[in-house]
């Protein structure tokens, strides 16, 4: 009997509403977060234009063709992500699956490189305001690819769960939104490290 | 279909006990809030007392002056961090959810995560006082170069553990305002448009808009910061081609606007409070709603005027007074709607409007010390000097705090259920009206006269406004007391409170005096009407005779 209430006018629509909020929800968060990069970009420009010495000594530059290939892989997951949900709305698990892991794939491949330009630079944390305000903002971002791809990780998890994404996934929308997000902060932040030299 | 609704709920632990533990319900958090808020209210007032009573003398004779320099940089930051952020926070949790008939907050359990923040990093600020070193000493604000000396070289350290903190203020407000915005934007009774919505929603929301376009700047500063100080990075150290300013700029960013996130719920209570007790609708409902967010607007392009004497260039320092100026446009506006609302109304003074009133009278007299601050040759002449103490003072104790003692007077019996004591609420008035003036108002003398802030011994010249500043300081000590006895013995055995003691309008004042747990549950009344239709006869909602006549039942048979 009470099942039969439920699916009373009303009552459905009031038990939809609450996974609306967590995207609303999210959606504001995601603004918010991005004054904090917004705060560190300013910091970046404002450093550079009034620096004296703004490169630290022996060092000329940064290599951009890594990481260029790296902004490639990551900007072309924001397609795939994309595809992904796609398919999930047509229900079609399997590349649904499919084009998800491949856009954890890439995001950890963007990591990797990420990890092994870091380990060839010449300079440090402590190398001056460039040194600082690049391994920040790089590695600030990093952090987001990360969570994003963990969150990957656990929507793929929960897509296994029988019956879990019959009524519109919200995570999924919002795991992607986040995937994004992380890719326009990068494309900015390529713009300004490595093309504004 | 005979069982229609829900089955009755088993009744939620209704016991002290929810008070103390992990509980989602946003009528405990807001009172667990307001609770913690006051804890830390009287700590810092404590290391207010020990300032004053330094400062009564001119010789550095109370405490050391390494030790003075740590107090007042504490007093600020539980007052700010730890008193008025909480405690508004706690009258949100309150207020937001009863005020547009929701029956709880959108996210209730990060609304809880983000209340058990709190006491974290309050615990983590009152440790830094027992650290090697001692406390942060930089001031409240913490500007490099002084906030990133680490002369002993603990890692763990009062100023690191100071960034720390307001770190994870910053993460339990930005939680905080995430819950606030979702709630008031999506969960409104039906028929409550936005221009329905009563104007403290609308002022919660201007001011969590705020935290969330400006807390992450704060907390990207502080982040640097932190690895100026620990890790030796040079984003702010000049040696190493950092900007000092860069600093001052994230900071001020953030805790200029910061100063409109406690005053415009305090805009809100005056709102509410006014037509309540003066029987008339508020006057200019519509432009007292937009205001807010025009203060919002402006609010965010005003920073600078704290860095006037910083070395900013001219440009900047004269768009700036400009913006500033500006900002007292909407906000007379909301003033002059208030004395509009006052004009040829019924006025009944309890304990709540004379809070008000008090508030509005110190509020007026902090705007026009603060068109004085705007203006630039007069800001460098009093920058940092008591004149800059004493405006601040004046709208965070004299207006902000008034309000929200007017709302604790307010709201109390709906919440707790029993009626606060007039006799004791009216001499917490008295001596918080008298304390704030006779301690805040001296510090404008002095600080013409140049009194700098921030030291612990200052020439005999500047005695006597200090001793007269100091004895309002202790009268405002004083004056917690009558209001702890008031809350205390109200909630344990004052009077029981019908749903509508002081006759007045809002959904909030339709539900059982305490509420529920889920407020109107399944049947929020429909709105119809603009709130504050005092003397117009109009019901608020549908059903509104069937409502009330219930709710006097109850009572009655209780």
């Amino acid at each position: 009997m009470t099942t039969t209430t439920l699916q009373q006018p009303g009552a459905p629509a009031e038990h939809e509403e609450q996974p609306k909020h967590n995207l609303t929800g999210f959606i504001i968060f995601l603004c918010s977060e991005s004054v904090i990069f917004l705060a560190f970009f300013s910091g970046y420009a404002l450093l550079k234009t009034s620096a004296l010495n703004w490169l630290p000594q022996g060092v000329d530059g940064l290599e951009w063709k890594t990481p260029l290939v790296n902004t490639i892989v990551l900007v072309s997951s924001s397609g795939t992500i994309a595809l992904a949900e796609h398919f999930k709305n047509r229900e079609n698990m399997l590349l649904f699956r499919g084009f998800w892991l491949m856009s954890m794939a890439m995001g950890a491949y963007f990591l990797y490189g990420q990890a092994v330009e870091w380990s060839g630079l010449q300079f440090g944390f402590t190398s001056g305001t460039f040194g600082g305000t690049f391994y920040l903002l790089t590695g600030f971002h990093g952090l987001h690819v990360a969570t994003g791809i963990l969150l990957m990780g656990l929507m793929l998890i929960k897509s296994f769960i029988p019956g879990n994404y019959s009524g519109g996934e919200q995570g999924v929308q919002a795991t992607s939104l986040f995937w994004h997000f992380v890719d326009v902060i990068w494309i900015i932040l390529f713009l300004l490290i490595y093309v504004w030299q | 279909m005979t069982i229609a609704t829900f089955p009755p709920e088993p009744k939620p632990e209704q016991g002290w006990g929810r008070y103390f533990g992990f509980c989602t319900d946003a009528k405990v958090i807001g009172i667990q809030y307001i609770v913690t808020a006051f804890f830390f209210f009287l700590i810092g007032g404590l290391l207010a007392m020990v300032i004053r009573g330094e400062l009564i003398t001119p010789q550095s004779d109370l405490v050391d002056r390494a030790v003075y320099n740590g107090i007042y940089t504490m007093h600020g930051t539980i007052m700010l961090f730890l008193f008025t952020f909480p405690v508004l926070n706690g009258l949100n949790n309150l207020l937001i959810p009863t005020m547009i008939g929701a029956p709880d907050m959108a996210f209730p359990r990060l609304n809880a995560v983000a209340f058990w923040l709190v006491p974290i990093f309050g615990f983590l600020l009152i440790a830094s006082f027992f650290v090697p070193g001692g406390p942060a000493y930089s001031g409240w604000w913490s500007y490099p170069p002084v906030s990133i000396q680490n002369p002993a070289g603990n890692l763990i350290n009062g100023q690191g553990m100071w960034i720390t903190a307001v770190a994870l203020s910053g993460v339990s407000s930005i939680m905080g305002a995430i819950n606030f915005v979702t709630t008031i934007l999506r969960m409104r009774a039906p028929g409550m448009t936005f221009f329905r919505m009563p104007v403290f929603c609308w002022t919660a929301l201007a001011a969590q808009s705020l935290q969330l376009i400006g807390l992450p700047a704060l907390t990207g500063g502080a982040i640097m910061l932190l690895m100026d100080l620990t890790f030796g990075t040079s984003f702010y150290r000049a040696e190493g081609g950092g900007d000092p300013v860069l600093y001052q700029h994230f900071f001020w960013f953030y805790s200029h606007p910061a100063v409109y996130v406690i005053i415009l719920p305090v805009f809100g209570i005056f709102s509410e409070l006014f037509p309540v007790y003066s029987r008339k609708p508020l006057f200019g409902y519509v432009y007292v709603a937009l205001a807010s967010f025009i203060i919002v607007g402006l609010g965010l392009i005003v920073w600078v005027h704290h860095m006037f004497p910083s070395g900013v260039a001219q440009w900047m320092r004269n768009l700036f007074m400009v913006t500033t100026m500006l900002i007292a446009v909407p906000t007379g506006v909301k003033v002059f709607a208030w004395l509009g609302t006052l004009w040829g109304g019924k006025l009944r003074l309890t304990t709540p409007m004379l809070f008000c009133l008090g508030g509005l009278f110190n509020f007026v007299f902090a705007g026009i010390t603060g068109i004085m601050l705007a203006t630039v040759p007069v800001d460098i002449h009093v920058s940092n000097t008591y004149f800059v103490v004493g405006h601040f003072h004046y709208v965070i104790y004299g207006a902000a705090v008034m309000g929200i003692f007017a709302a604790i007077y307010h709201w109390f019996p709906k919440f707790i259920g029993r009626m606060p004591y007039e006799g004791l609420g009216k001499l917490h008035f008295l001596l918080t009206f008298i304390g704030a003036n006779l301690n805040f108002l001296p510090m404008h003398p002095l600080g013409l006269m140049g009194m700098p802030r921030r030291v612990s011994s200052y020439d005999p010249e500047f005695t006597f406004w200090n001793v007269v500043a100091s004895l309002g300081a202790f009268l405002l000590g004083v004056s917690i007391i009558p209001f702890l006895l008031n809350m205390l013995s109200a909630w344990i055995r004052g009077p029981k409170a019908t749903h509508n003691p002081w006759n007045a309008i809002g959904l909030e004042w339709l539900l059982p005096s305490p509420p529920p747990e889920d407020n109107f549950g399944e049947d929020v009344p429909t709105v119809i009407s603009r709130p504050y239709g005092y003397g117009l006869g109009k019901p608020l909602v549908e059903h509104q005779d069937e409502i009330e006549r219930k709710l006097e039942l109850q009572e009655a048979s209780a």
